[in-house]
């Protein structure tokens, strides 16, 4: 057993986990946020993408240990208080989920897309960054759009901030 | 997972004595290959050394004509690096097509090329640019370094500390991912050195690794062109054979990713 100290959505915590205890076992057993999703726990699908220190992560391929000391966000993390993150918004507007299960995934890897990307996103850029997030409902079209709309929507709230 | 006990090393040589401590250890850099094999339960290493937080094996210098990687930069590090993009673009497009966004944010060349899978990118890169291989204890070729599937010259509790790559007058990269896994069904690096060797390398393809391609090297040392490749026969002999593709379409991939990769190289 270790204690990790860690961050997690602005908040101090310190956890004590066996070693071989994942990050999104963290996450979702021992603080109770199961908006982080395990998929297909192969590193593939993306379900589980969280931030850490601002980059978009799978957490099912860390150990809990390798985030001590660092701040993680997720999707819980992300609205300011009942106002959705403009890519939250954007999804639900333009019907970018259907069941739900990616969506915590797709929202955290998006919102690091538009962050690297800023105001060059196009169309085949975003398909191209969403390689490592998987959808079995959509057909990643309405996904895609929201992504674009979003990028859109962030420009404005970082420029009123 | 099978129970592991988790260290963070703050150096090398606190790395290296962690591990003489310890019965069955393994390194732990990006963990992008290391971590899902343990989750398989197909490793089961009582002692886990995180590499991950080691200053002294982060970052790229260019002096020179060389260009050096430290062992612990992040693919997306690579890709990003000014210094990259400038000496050796080639290595920039190679991270650029490797996993995913979320997996260039952990992955490392030191782990890449410490695990030497035979259809991993970076193999390639060293071969075919005749790169070093530092470590804690020496200085390894390329050719030396990798010796068969997931098999390299790298001894218990010897750490990878950069690569060092020579500034090529031209090189490219260009490889058919598998669609899931993403990694290569078959890639080759060409490169033509500043005194004007050309090197080939495909990954992907020999059931021993990576391999350099002798008959394409000779084709492009006399027309640095795609349509040189043209008339080089590749044998399928010993190449891998598996559901995404039979040993001849591999061969006949080496030549076009080849061609693709002369072209990409200008």
């Amino acid at each position: 057993m270790s204690t990790v100290k860690l961050t997690v959505n602005g908040k101090a915590v310190a956890v004590d986990v066996e070693d071989r205890t994942l990050l999104v076992q963290l996450l979702r057993d021992h603080l109770n946020l199961t908006g982080t999703h395990v998929g297909c726990d192969t590193s593939q699908c993306g379900a589980c993408v969280v931030h850490m220190d601002g980059r978009a992560v799978k957490s099912c391929t860390m150990l809990a240990g390798q985030a001590d000391g660092a701040s993680i966000t997720t999707i819980e993390g992300i609205a300011k208080g009942a106002e959705l993150h403009p890519m939250q918004a954007a999804f639900r507007d333009n019907h970018g989920l259907q069941c739900g299960y990616c969506t915590p995934g797709m929202i955290m890897s998006a919102i690091d897309i538009v962050q690297r990307h800023g105001g060059q996103l196009d169309e085949a850029t975003v398909r191209h960054e969403l390689e490592g997030n998987i959808c079995r409902c959509t057909g990643y079209h309405n996904i895609v759009k929201a992504v674009l709309d979003a990028a859109g929507r962030m420009k404005v709230s970082q420029a009123a901030e | 997972m099978y129970q592991t006990k988790y260290h963070r090393a703050s150096s090398v040589d606190e790395a290296v004595s962690l591990f003489g401590k310890s019965s069955e250890a393994k390194f732990l850099a990006g963990g992008q290959t290391l971590l899902p094999v343990m989750k398989q339960r197909l490793a089961s290493p009582s002692d886990v050394i995180d590499l991950g937080k080691i200053k002294e094996l982060q970052g790229v210098e260019l002096s020179g004509d060389t260009l050096t990687i430290k062992a612990g930069t992040t693919y997306y590090d690579i890709m990003t690096n000014a210094d990259v993009k400038k000496a050796i673009p080639a290595i920039a497009h190679l991270t650029s097509v490797l996993g995913d966004p979320a997996v260039r944010y952990r992955g490392t060349i030191g782990g890449s090329i410490a695990n030497n899978d035979p259809a991993a990118d970076f193999p390639a890169a060293l071969l075919a640019l005749g790169a070093t291989v530092k470590t804690n204890k020496r200085s390894i070729a390329a050719e030396d370094f990798f010796q068969g599937l997931f098999s390299t010259a790298l001894e218990d509790g010897e750490i990878i500390t950069a690569v060092a790559f020579p500034v090529p007058a031209k090189a490219g990269y260009e490889k058919m991912r598998h669609p899931a896994s993403r990694f290569a069904l078959t890639g080759v690096f060409v490169a033509q050195t500043k005194s004007g060797e050309v090197r080939v390398a495909a990954t992907g393809a020999s059931q021993s690794g990576v391999m350099r391609v002798p008959a394409i090297e000779a084709a492009l040392k006399a027309n640095w062109s795609p349509s040189a490749i043209d008339s080089v026969s590749i044998s399928a002999n010993g190449l891998l054979a598996d559901i995404h593709g039979t040993a001849e379409y591999r061969a006949n991939l080496v030549k076009v990713m080849a061609q693709r990769a002369v072209a990409a190289a200008g």
